[in-house]
């Protein structure tokens, strides 16, 4: 009795039962069937006429509906609707964006993992304190920012090499690590405010140089955290040989890490062009006419007339699938790349 | 030649500084700088004037409307007496409260500053119960940005959480197509929420969407989701839901499938039912990457404006209406300082919860570690 119990019991873990396995599919495939449907849903709606949009729901084509691609053919060709300078815009922004990040992202990331740094916490509060008093004075006192600042750091770099020597108190790797990605708590809102303001007094608000500097900012400390993990897995013996054959820092970086760590590299390079080509809260702040993004040109298509769904459908096709796209060829590093965050 | 070998030594001796400064300088001047500019902001009255911005100082003036004056239905939303519901509620979560202390001074590990914390979190925890009681139990409330931002996270992230589990648990058997699941699962989290908002808003349509023959069974089609205020928020918890479930189910199945089948195997060979193997096994192990995952998503959560915004535009009323979305208007109208007043408020509200809620499952994870 107990051995056949257990026999069947052990059955149940390795090999469902036919009645689990069963329950199971219809579970999991009402649930494919959910994140399907809304996206079938677009692409059936963007082959059809306005008026078999309006007469109520059609599910197949060439069943229910002859479809056409008048949407299609308007939202591309003609010039009155602009879809493409948003589009080209989003393209071109991301990408920008994306490239730095992984640059300036992947030299701190490695850095964090090879290099060992003691910031100094006197040092970190005297940055703040002159900041604070410089904010000050500009806003109070109406000085000139440019003086401020060149004064300012002068006084800070004093600070510095008069100070530091005598307090020893200072943070390590880790901490600078978990300093970048606690950023992400922060809301938006109540950085965008500032950098608005600032944009506006450099005049550089809706430029291209604004978008990418922003959304550099917002999403160095992904990478930064991400390439930490992939760097973490290279082997040390290459680059100290290389170090003792004389080559430089740089040198070992672009020509031997860089290279060993091109699936990171990569997997990083498109989550970071998928999370610049969905951005909307700072774009919606920060661009207007010239470098307006898809997301934010769709979210203003709400027309008098009501919406037209056909039209609509034809663009929001255009900003999903690239995305779809790359995250299905890139399935596994993105994966990746989320687990690294999550389970250590 | 010469002069390049002594340019590029140079240079190497400063690689360290150079390899991580622009990163740091990068999120320096994107984080510090405009917390306190933001502050700043929040404290004053802003004027757009010929070439610039004219700042003056009126002190905690735009906190005390939100909180206080004329703007308090729109942050608070409206007062009224509780109601028997609401004070059963409130006695549970002290009853739940004093437990917590309990256990606290009755372990050895305890500080002052320990205990000053949990007292912080309680008292907090406490006004926001409270607040979101008033607004949304009793006949006379209605709730204001804060609570409906509440709501979202809140809600939100247990009901992803507990799908996105249950899914998983279904997943990680051996049934055949897991990987196909595994990728069309993925699909929604890719998608930006702007485009999410619209699929919902045509998959929604009460006569020309897809589901309007079941609207039509029900006779609902005279009815609209978009004028009931309840409607309009699960219809946006939806669209939210719809695009993370595939986050807390991927980490979640990764989880689940790091899990050693030997300890399965062991529990069952002594005899321990399925209930037993997920509480006793599972869970255990599931703790630190759940809370992690939570930790991430309640982060992310509060900063939700696209979905609101394109759906329902914050409406009916301001029933939809999130703390980024509040500031938004606030800008919109030019009121700057407003804005980041509510900004302001908002990070308040989240750094609290998410610290409170690490606070509070610390010890858990603790003790599913040992």
């Amino acid at each position: 009795m107990n051995l056949l119990k257990l026999i069947t019991k052990k059955r149940s873990l390795e090999v469902p039962s036919i009645l689990e396995s069963g329950l199971s599919y219809i579970v999991l495939g009402v649930w494919a069937f959910i994140c399907i449907f809304p996206i079938y849903w677009v692409l059936i709606t963007s082959v059809k006429e306005p008026h078999v949009v309006n007469q109520g729901p059609f599910y197949i084509p060439f069943v229910d509906f002859q479809p056409s691609l008048h949407a299609w053919d308007f939202v591309i060709m003609q010039e009155s609707m602009n879809t493409l300078r948003p589009f080209f815009n989003t393209v071109i922004i991301s990408l920008i964006s994306a490239f730095i990040t992984l640059l300036i992202g992947s030299m701190a990331g490695y850095a964090l993992v090879r290099i060992h740094y003691r910031p100094k916490i006197v040092s970190i509060a005297c940055f703040i304190l002159i900041l604070i008093l410089a904010i000050l004075l500009i806003t109070r006192m109406g000085l000139d920012w440019r003086m401020v600042l060149t004064s300012g750091t002068a006084i800070f770099l004093l600070f510095i090499f008069t100070l530091s020597r005598r307090f020893k108190a200072s943070l390590g790797n880790n901490d600078i690590g978990f300093w970048m990605i606690s950023q992400r708590i922060l809301p938006p809102v109540v950085v965008v405010i500032p950098v608005y303001i600032f944009y506006q007094q450099l005049g550089i608000l809706d430029t291209y140089l604004a978008m990418v500097i922003t959304y550099v900012a917002i999403n160095i400390p992904i990478v930064v955290w991400l390439m930490r993990d992939f760097f973490f897995g290279i082997p040390l013996d290459l680059e100290e040989n290389a170090a003792l054959d004389g080559a430089s820092r740089f040198r070992i970086f672009t020509t031997i890490v860089l290279p060993l760590a091109k699936p990171g590299l990569s997997a990083t390079f498109m989550l970071v062009l998928i999370l610049c080509w969905n951005e909307y809260l700072l774009s919606l702040f920060i661009s207007m006419t010239d470098t307006q993004t898809l997301p934010l040109m769709i979210a203003s298509m709400n027309t008098t007339r009501g919406p037209q769904w056909w039209y609509m459908s034809v663009i929001i096709i255009l900003m999903i699938v690239p995305v779809i796209l790359i995250a299905l060829f890139l399935y596994r590093f993105i994966i990746r790349g989320l687990l690294v965050g999550a389970i250590k | 030649m010469l002069n390049i070998k002594t340019f590029e030594e140079r240079l190497d001796r400063q690689a360290p500084a150079l390899f991580i400064m622009p990163a740091v300088l990068i999120v320096l001047s994107f984080s510090i700088f405009p917390l306190i500019v933001s502050l700043f902001v929040a404290l004053s009255r802003l004027k757009f004037v010929k070439g610039g911005i004219e700042a003056k100082y009126i002190g905690f003036l735009n906190f005390k409307k939100l909180l206080f004056g004329s703007q308090q239905y729109h942050f608070l939303g409206k007062f009224d007496q509780l109601t028997a519901i609401g004070y059963v509620i409130m006695s549970v979560f002290v009853i739940l409260i004093l437990v917590w202390f309990y256990r606290y001074f009755r372990s050895n590990n305890f500080s002052l500053v320990g205990t000053f914390g949990r007292l912080v979190v309680a008292t907090g925890l406490f006004f926001l119960l409270m607040l979101t009681l008033i607004n949304l139990t009793t006949p006379k409330g209605l709730p204001g940005t804060l609570v409906v931002t509440l709501v979202y996270v809140v809600l939100g992230v247990v009901l992803q959480y507990m799908i996105g589990l249950g899914l998983a648990m279904l997943c990680v058997q051996k049934i055949k197509g897991r990987n196909f699941f595994r990728i069309v699962f993925f699909v929604p989290m890719m998608i930006t929420p702007v485009g999410i908002a619209y699929l919902f808003r045509m998959l929604t349509d009460m006569t020309k969407g897809p589901f309007a023959p079941i609207v039509m069974l029900l006779g609902m089609e005279e009815t609209s989701w978009a004028v009931i205020p309840w409607g309009a928020r699960i219809a946006v918890m939806i669209g939210d839901a719809w695009q993370w479930i595939p986050f807390m189910f991927i980490i979640l199945l990764a989880g689940l499938e790091s899990l050693s089948i030997e300890q399965k195997e062991a529990a069952i060979i002594d005899g321990a039912g399925s209930w037993q193997i997920f509480r006793d096994i599972t869970w255990p192990t599931l703790l630190p990457v759940s809370v992690t995952i939570v930790l991430i998503r309640l982060i992310e959560a509060f900063k939700i404006i696209d979905l609101p915004n394109v759906m329902t535009n914050g409406g009916p009323g301001i029933a939809t209406e999130s703390l980024s979305l509040h500031a938004y208007f606030n800008w919109r109208t030019m009121d700057l300082s407003g804005s980041a007043a509510v900004g302001y408020l908002l990070m308040v509200v989240a750094v609290f919860v998410c610290l409170s809620f690490v606070s509070l499952v610390k010890n858990q994870v603790e003790i599913a570690q040992q």
